[in-house]
């Protein structure tokens, strides 16, 4: 991995540090509590290219599953519709973990289609204390990045656990025979 | 026939960049075959070894879920509309069968 010169590390063409605002993290978050056991899972879409993430959209899970989410395929296809009317694209991919920590599952990384996206993970196993991870998910490699928060007005109670300030660690999730 | 088909970014590879290309066929398998034959390649990604659509790609018919209009046998016609997305699926249960896997082997 790299530093640029603005200090931001990139995996390839790829920003590793996710911006987002408080505010933005709080609706995720109430999202993911609200829908506890189940999964939880949307998306924040912001402009191409610009690697913002503006504009929160909780999808449902169609599995409506402690364990597993899919997003519902009409809906998916409107908010697809929308972004593209939009100019925009899915910047930040979210779901929720309700029982295990923020650490993307295997299928995760094997259902990891948009490479561009920061696969933001929210862990509500402890009801008490909110984790959030965000990974860059790319051809079968997950790289953890840092999660910034953008805005002064963080409330300190809404999350409690981020990756704050740490440097981004690669873990090389290759699959192997025989595992 | 023409049938215009919207290609994901993930796939634009095969396409040499174009958001939408078109095609034609009398049924998505006619018409996923004749994508292949201009864009080699593309059917791997939307079909298994073992033909049957890929579980993780949604396709659309004018906005209508493959899924629910005969998957791979559903009729087309000139004009229709075609839309590939990869699904956004996922979750912890692998996860905990991975772990449940690596206790056991010690």
């Amino acid at each position: 991995m790299a530093l640029t010169a603005t200090g931001v590390p990139r995996l390839g063409t790829l920003a590793v540090v996710l911006s987002i605002s408080a505010s933005v993290l709080d609706a995720i978050v109430a999202h993911a509590r609200r829908d506890h056991p189940d999964e939880a899972c949307g998306i924040v879409a912001g402009p191409l290219g610009s690697d913002r993430p503006d504009r929160h959209v909780a999808m449902e899970n169609a599995e409506r599953s402690t364990t597993f989410y899919r997003f519902d395929s009409a809906e998916q296809l409107k908010v697809w519709r929308d972004m593209d009317d939009r100019d925009e694209e899915p910047v930040v991919i979210y779901h929720s973990h309700t029982a295990t920590e923020a650490y993307p599952s295997r299928t995760d990384i094997a259902l990891a289609p948009y490479p561009q996206a920061h696969y933001l993970l929210v862990s509500t196993r402890d009801p008490d204390v909110t984790e959030i991870r965000s990974y860059r998910i790319a051809d079968g490699a997950v790289t953890e990045e840092a999660v910034q928060v953008v805005e002064a007005s963080v409330d300190p109670h809404a999350v409690q656990s981020y990756m704050f300030g740490q440097s981004p660690t690669t873990v090389d999730y290759e699959c192997r025979a025989g595992n | 026939m023409a049938i215009e088909v919207r290609i994901p970014t993930i796939l634009r590879t095969y396409t040499g960049g174009a958001k939408a290309v078109e095609g034609s066929g009398d049924t998505l398998a006619d018409l996923i075959n004749d994508l292949d034959a201009k864009h080699p390649g593309v059917r791997g990604r939307l079909i298994t070894p073992e033909g049957a659509l890929h579980r993780f790609v949604n396709i659309y018919v004018n906005d209508e879920d493959v899924r629910f209009v005969g998957g791979l046998d559903a009729k087309l016609n000139d004009g229709d509309n075609v839309t590939i997305l990869p699904a956004v699926a996922g979750g912890a249960f692998a996860f905990a069968a991975v772990a449940a896997m690596r206790g056991h082997k010690g």
